[in-house]
C-alpha cells in the first residue's frame, strides 16, 4: 500500500435545464423583484477604456435551429490583457470593466448580445502571447456538462495566424468555427453544437 | 473582494486538475432525447489551463439582498410566505483537494411545493404559488460553508418519455475561483425512488457519482417545530501548485 492522495471527486455535471433563466436571469423570464438586476447584464460603463464592440451570439443544434433556451457567458480580459480577477498577478485590471457576461438566448429569435469591448493579448507562456479572444460557456436543455469555446476576431488575422491555441487544432478547416465575422460594429459568432460546421469545443 | 484575508499569502494561480469526463455525464446520452442534436460529435481540443481559465469572476458578499437566501420570503408579500415543506439545505464547496472554497457564488433555482416552475415555457397543470418566485444566491463563508432556507420542490412531469417524472431537485449553479472550475448541477433528496428512474441523472454513468449528488437528510442539524436540514457539499475543480510553474507575468 502506498500513501492516499485524499483527493475528492468533482461534483458530476447536470443540464442546466429549460428554466435555467429562473435562477441565472430571473428578470428576463418575469420573476422581478427578487433580485433589482439580472447578474452580468452590464460588462461596461461610460468609463471602460477600450474599443466599444458588440458580439451577436447564437447556439445552433444538430439541425441548425438556434437554441432559444440557451445561456451563455463570456469571459475576457481588459483592452491592456488584464484579467479583473484575484488570480491576475500581471496588474490591476480595469476597475470599469467586469470582463464577465451572462446571457440568455432569446425566446424568439435565439440571439444575444454582449456590449463589450475588445479585449488585449494575453500571454500563452511567457513570451508567448495569445490573440485576442473571449472564453464562451454554453449550458442549456439537453447539454449535460458546460460546453466551454473561444471567440476570435476576424480582423486579427495575424494574430490568429501566431495564436498558441489556434495552431493546436489539427483539422485546419475547423479553425474558422473560432472566428467571428465582423458585420459593421457586431461581431457575430454563431457556436454549432454539432454537423459540418461544428465549433471546436475545448477540454481545458 | 479579497479571497485570501492572510497578507502574507499569495492567491493560489496554477492551472486547474483536469476534468474526468468518464465521471461526469457524456455529451450524447440519447435516454435523454434533447441532448441527441446538441451533443458535439467531435472530439474535444484538450489544452492545460491558460491565464483565460486560471482567472475568473469573484463575487463580493456586498452584491446579496437581505432574503437572496431565503426562497420562503424572497417573492412572498409581506407578512407571508411560500407553501409547502420548509427545509433548510447547506453544506460546503470545496476543492478535490479537500479544502473550503471561500468567496463561490452560488445560485439555485427550483420547482415549488406542487413541481410547478415560474417560467413564462413551463405549462404544468399545478397551480403557481403566489409567494414563491423559486430563486436564490448566497456566497461561501471563508471556510466554504453555505446555507438557504425553502421549500422542498415537488417531482414534476417532462415530455422526454411517455411518462418521465423528474425527481424533486434543486439546480445549484457554482462559481469558484477560476472560469474553468464553472459548473452547473442538480440536488435531489435522500430516499427518492425517482432518482434511479429519471433519464437526466441516468445520464451520469456510475451510481457513485449520482450518490454525490443526493443530499442527506440531517436531523440534528434540523430546527425544531420550524424546518427540516439537508446537507449538500459540492466538490469543484482542485489545482495545482504554482510553486514550481512558470509564471504568466510580464509581457
Amino acid at each position: 500500500m502506498v500513501q492516499s492522495l485524499n483527493r475528492l471527486k468533482e461534483s458530476p455535471s447536470q443540464t442546466a435545464g429549460p428554466y435555467v433563466h429562473i435562477g441565472l436571469t430571473p428578470n428576463f423570464c418575469g420573476i422581478p423583484g427578487v433580485f433589482e438586476k439580472d447578474l452580468g447584464t452590464d460588462m461596461v460603463n461610460d468609463k471602460t477604456m477600450g474599443e466599444r464592440i458588440t458580439v451577436r451570439a447564437r447556439v445552433l443544434d444538430g439541425t441548425g435551429a438556434p437554441l432559444r433556451d440557451a445561456l451563455i457567458e463570456v469571459w475576457q480580459a481588459d483592452a491592456a490583457g488584464l484579467y479583473n480577477s484575484p488570480t491576475e498577478i500581471r496588474g490591476a485590471a480595469d476597475p470599469n470593466f467586469t470582463g464577465w457576461g451572462r446571457k440568455a438566448t432569446d425566446m424568439v429569435s435565439g440571439e444575444c448580445l454582449f456590449e463589450t469591448i475588445k479585449p488585449g493579448r494575453v500571454p500563452y507562456k511567457p513570451g508567448v502571447l495569445m490573440a485576442p479572444h473571449i472564453t464562451f460557456w454554453i449550458v442549456a436543455r439537453g447539454i449535460n456538462l458546460g460546453l466551454q469555446t473561444r471567440m476570435y476576431f476576424a480582423d486579427e488575422e495575424q494574430a490568429n495566424a501566431d495564436d498558441p491555441v489556434l495552431a493546436r487544432i489539427e483539422h485546419r478547416s475547423r479553425v474558422p468555427t473560432l472566428i467571428a465575422a465582423r458585420l459593421d460594429d457586431v461581431y457575430v459568432f454563431d457556436i454549432h453544437l454539432q454537423g459540418d460546421k461544428e465549433t471546436v469545443f475545448f477540454d481545458i | 473582494m479579497s479571497i485570501d484575508t492572510k497578507p502574507n499569502r499569495q492567491p493560489e494561480i496554477g492551472a486547474f486538475f483536469q476534468r474526468d469526463r468518464s465521471w461526469h455525464p457524456p455529451a450524447l446520452t440519447p435516454g435523454y432525447k434533447t441532448s441527441v442534436l446538441r451533443s458535439p460529435q467531435k472530439a474535444l481540443l484538450s489544452l492545460d489551463n491558460t491565464i483565460s481559465e486560471i482567472t475568473g469572476p469573484v463575487f463580493g458578499h456586498d452584491m446579496l439582498g437581505e432574503l437572496d437566501n431565503d426562497l420562503i420570503h424572497n417573492f412572498a408579500k409581506p407578512g407571508e410566505s411560500a407553501i409547502g415543506e420548509r427545509i433548510i439545505v447547506y453544506g460546503r464547496v470545496l476543492d478535490e483537494r479537500g479544502k473550503g472554497v471561500p468567496g463561490a457564488l452560488l445560485e439555485f433555482w427550483q420547482a415549488n411545493a406542487g413541481g410547478r416552475y415560474r417560467h413564462k415555457k413551463e405549462g404544468y397543470i399545478a397551480a403557481l404559488d403566489p409567494n414563491f418566485g423559486g430563486c436564490g444566491r448566497t456566497i461561501t463563508d471563508e471556510d466554504g460553508s453555505y446555507a438557504f432556507r425553502t421549500i422542498k420542490p415537488g417531482p414534476y412531469p417532462w415530455p422526454n418519455g411517455v411518462n418521465d417524472w423528474r425527481p424533486a431537485h434543486i439546480h445549484f449553479s457554482v462559481f469558484g475561483h477560476g472560469f474553468a472550475q464553472r459548473l452547473i448541477t442538480q440536488m435531489y433528496f435522500e430516499g427518492d425512488p425517482l432518482i434511479w428512474l429519471c433519464p437526466i441523472v441516468r445520464t451520469i454513468p456510475d451510481r457513485a457519482a449520482v450518490e454525490t449528488l443526493i443530499a442527506a437528510l440531517d436531523m440534528p442539524a434540523t430546527i425544531p417545530m420550524d424546518a427540516r436540514a439537508y446537507k449538500f457539499d459540492i466538490v469543484l475543480r482542485g489545482r495545482r501548485s504554482s510553486v514550481f510553474e512558470n509564471r504568466l507575468e510580464g509581457n
